[in-house]
Order: C-alpha cells, then structure tokens, then sequence
C-alpha cells in the first residue's frame, strides 16, 4: 500500500499559484527525494502532506486517509507523520528531554516511565543522548537538527518529512545530519526529502522528484533523473547544482 | 603648492577668531556649577530647617506609625495589588488569546473592551465598582473590599496586559506553532505547552511595569470606603498625618512605595537587557 498518495494537488496562495497540479505516490518503506530550483514550490508540496498548507484543491491521502476530507482528523494523522524543519524549530524555553517526551505525553498520553524511555532510545540512535538536560540554544545547529530528528520520531510514525533540513547548517555540520538520515533509510523509513544535497539523493533515495514551476517535470530512479536526465530543464537545474560557477 | 599653503593659512587664522571649543566648553560648564551652588546657597540660606524637619522628618510621629505601615498599610497593598494583577493576568491572556482568534466577533470583543479599559481612568472604575449596589440592591461582591479592589485593578490592567500577551505572542515565531502541530498537538494544546510559555518570557519585562504601575495605583482603592484593617500605603499615611498633625507619615508612606518599586523597575531593566543581550 502507498503511503502517500497525492493526486491532481493545486495549491495557491491569493493570485499566485505554486503547485499546478501534481500526482505522485511513495511507497512504503520507500525514500523520495524532491529536488529543484528555488521557488519551484517543492517545500510547499512537503507541507501540504501533513496539511500545514491547505491544499487549494486534489486529494492527498496518507496511510490510507484522505487528509483533504473536511472531516478528517488532521491531529491524529499527524501524529504518525514526523516532520523536520529547515529551520529545526525546537522549543527553545525546554530541554531536549522534554522536547522529546512533551508531545509522546500530551498527544499519545503515554506514562511518563515510556516517554522517558522512547526519548533515551532515540537520542541515542542520533548520538546526543548527553545532551539530554541541555537546552536547544546550547547546542549547534546539526545537534539541534538531530534533536529534532528524534523527537519526530520519538512518535513513531510511519513517514518522515525533510524540509531542507541541512540547508541552514555550517557545512562541517551537515555530515552528521545525513548520516543520521541515511541510517533511518536503511532501517527501513519512509522518507519524503526535499534537498539540495545531491549525493545524498543519489546514495539514499530510491525515487528522485524533479520540480519546476509547481509541476513535476521528472520521477524516476536516481540513476537516472541525476545522471542521466531526459528533461532539459532537469539538465540545466543539474549542471548549476552540480557545477556551479562554471 | 599655493593650494597648500593657502589652506594652511586659514587653519592658522581660525584659532585666532575665537576661543577654542574646548575652552567655551570648559568655561560653560563652570557657569553650570556656578549657577547651582549659587541655587543651594539660596535655597540653604531661605528655608526654615527647624520648621522642616518637625514637619516632615518627625522621628516621634513617624514611630507611632509602625509596625502598622508595615504590618497593615503596606501589607494591604501588596495584596490589592498582587491579587489585582492574578485576575488582570488571566483575564489579559483570555482577551489577548480572543484578539489573535479565527473567529471575528471575539477579536471585536476584545479590541472594544481593550479600547475601553485602557481610555478610563482608574478612579472612575472603583467609582462605578462603588455604586454597583446603588444598581442592583442586595448585590455585593464576594471578598468585600478585597474583591472590589482586586476586580477594579483586574480590569485595567487586563486591557494593557491584553496588548502586552498579543505583542508576546506574535513575537514567538511561527516555526514553534508548526513544530507544535506536526507533532499532532491541537491549536489550543500548542498554544498553551509551547508558544504561552515563550510568550510570557518575551512580555516580562513590560509586565513588571506593569506592577508597579498597579501597586501605585492601589493607592485608588481608598475611595472604595476602607476599614482601618483595610487601609492601604497612601490612606495610611493620609490618616496618620491628620491624626498628628504632621506631614511626616506622608513621607515615610512615600519611601514605602519607593522600597517596593525602584528595585522592582530595577528588575525589569535587568530582565529587558538580559532579552536584549539572548537576541
């Protein structure tokens, strides 16, 4: 069964229209890897999956739900979508033990022994689990985004979300982000990943989405949507990422 | 070269025009100090010092008051004051929470009463509070004078601390609410676990000012009609000095307040360059 399914997603904030219908799926267990210019409306088809945007219209189902019906129920939907931001977004006035425990506890209302347990578990699978009692603003912006990294999964979902999530590190620091997020892949995650970081879509994902002005202009394996393009636009984007200044 | 050596003339010439800004600096600020001891040898020379201090240094006067400044006067206002600011904090948050709402008759709701609340004077809302049982007769507020005062302070400033809640709010950036909700915590969840909590640090400073305004305007509370075990800081002194017949309680109630509120400005600063300096 797909994960996610999106079908016909048209998305317009007033006059201007940043998606222009897109149909794509990813399936279980699946990486997907969304590449593209600047504008190109890739980070508002990552948010309209978990209904952070609203879709203007089409339908986008994810776990066999269809989001976009009036009476679904979005807070539970989200529960089992993790997302991550480019921007890390962690609560800076709590620890990084509560930013992990405080959703586990209030949302899925588990004991306070299990959220402890859940949050030690997955610090420990990103490396941080002596930052615990620190606070976010203590710690560097790939710690950070590790922290944030395990308190999405701390929820256990069945999808994980990436917008841009290196793109705001210190490039030393990036290397430890992906690492963390190519484990994920090989456990066996479902990954929606909008990037720039092309090797990383060309190890990692089993599926590259290529965007251009809110439609996509390519889908396919990585073999052959990064090094062997069939799209001239796809083509230009990638020589620029690839080779810039040249 | 004759550019030069022209310039260099009129560099030579100007000194000589006048006197250089630092000596007309120099001799301005002698006339500064000057003029002031000039004032306080006047003012040292006129006043009547015996006169002054009977009046309002009156160390025999000024004892009959204690420990009741203390015990009782001072003592009323801090809780006048503090169970003012408890309900104009709730409310405040309540109408801050309605004015950023979804649904457009609560954001008027609270933009009238704000707008209301914050255009009368304080003096006026004890007055109505007052004559409330002129209205409705039989009809009296739980707590007697504590409940009025705390209901008359409530609602003032619940209307300033209602702008200070929504400035707080929206200065919590946006990411957090995000965060918040796609960890599928409901609107109202998030907003209380995670963009309140932040709010309030943001608005601390502006909310000890807050306090201090209140405590001063507690002093209002005497035209509420106090019994001598209700009397605060300001009616204290008032009573006292008629009693005796000096002005020394006045005084001495004066330096209460300032005991109370020069250190609690004194935080608020601190806390407002801690922000600052975190930024």
């Amino acid at each position: 069964m797909s994960t996610v399914e999106i079908r016909n997603l048209h998305k317009s904030f007033g006059k201007l229209e940043v998606l222009k219908g897109i149909d794509f799926t990813v399936e279980s267990g699946q990486v997907v890897c969304v590449i593209g210019p600047s504008g190109s409306g890739k980070s508002t088809l990552l948010r309209c999956v978990n209904l952070l945007e609203q879709p203007t219209s089409g339908t986008v189902v994810v776990d066999g739900v269809d989001l976009t019906d009036p009476d679904a129920d979005i807070d539970a939907a989200r529960r089992h979508i993790g997302m991550v931001f480019q921007q890390f977004n962690l609560f800076p006035h709590l620890t990084v033990r509560r930013n992990v425990t405080i959703a586990q506890e209030r949302v899925l209302k588990r004991s306070k022994g299990e959220c402890d347990r859940v949050a030690r578990e997955n610090l420990e699978k990103v490396g941080l689990i002596d930052k615990i009692d620190a606070y976010p603003p203590q710690l560097s912006g790939g710690q950070q985004q590790r922290v944030a990294i395990a308190r999405a999964l701390a929820m256990n979902p069945s999808l994980m979300l990436f917008d841009e999530p290196t793109s705001a590190l210190d490039p030393e620091l990036v290397g430890d982000v992906l690492s963390v997020m190519r484990k994920l892949a090989e456990d066996g995650m479902t990954m929606l990943v909008v990037t720039h970081e092309m090797g990383f879509a060309r190890e990692v994902a089993d599926r590259v989405v290529f965007m251009d002005g809110g439609v996509i202009v390519e889908d396919g394996p990585p073999e052959q949507v990064i090094a062997d393009p069939q799209h001239e636009r796809t083509r230009e984007f990638l020589s620029r990422v690839l080779h810039p200044g040249v | 070269m004759s550019a030069v050596s022209e310039q260099e003339d009129t560099s030579h010439a100007e000194p000589r025009k006048g006197l250089s800004p630092r000596k007309k600096q120099r001799i301005s600020r002698s006339v500064q100090y000057a003029v002031l001891v000039a004032v306080l040898v006047v003012l040292v020379a006129l006043a009547d010092w015996k006169a002054i201090g009977e009046s309002f240094l009156n160390l025999d006067v000024a004892r009959k008051g204690l420990p009741d400044l203390f015990t009782v006067a001072l003592r009323n206002t801090v809780i006048y004051t503090l169970s003012g600011f408890a309900l104009g904090f709730v409310l405040g948050l309540v109408l801050a929470l309605m004015r950023l709402s979804t649904v457009a008759p609560y954001r008027w709701l609270s933009t009238i009463y704000i707008e209301i609340f914050r255009g009368l004077p304080i003096l006026l809302i004890f007055l109505m509070i007052g004559s409330l049982p002129l209205a409705f007769p039989g009809f009296e507020l739980p707590g007697g004078v504590y409940g009025s005062a705390a209901l008359g302070l409530g609602v003032v400033s619940a209307a300033y601390m209602a702008e200070n809640f929504r400035a707080g709010i929206q200065a919590v950036p946006k990411g957090q609410m995000e965060a918040a909700r796609s960890l599928g915590m409901p609107h109202m969840r998030a907003m209380v676990s995670i963009v309140i909590p932040q709010a309030i640090r943001i608005v601390l400073p502006p909310l000890t000012n807050q306090l201090v305004m209140l405590l001063k305007d507690s002093s209002l509370v005497l035209i509420l009609g106090v019994t001598a075990a209700q009397v605060e800081l300001a009616k204290f002194g008032n009573d006292q000095s008629s009693t005796y017949a000096n002005p020394t309680p006045i005084l001495a109630t004066g330096l209460t307040y300032l005991l109370i509120t020069i250190p609690l400005g004194y935080v608020a600063r601190r806390l407002e360059a801690r922000q600052g300096a975190g930024r």
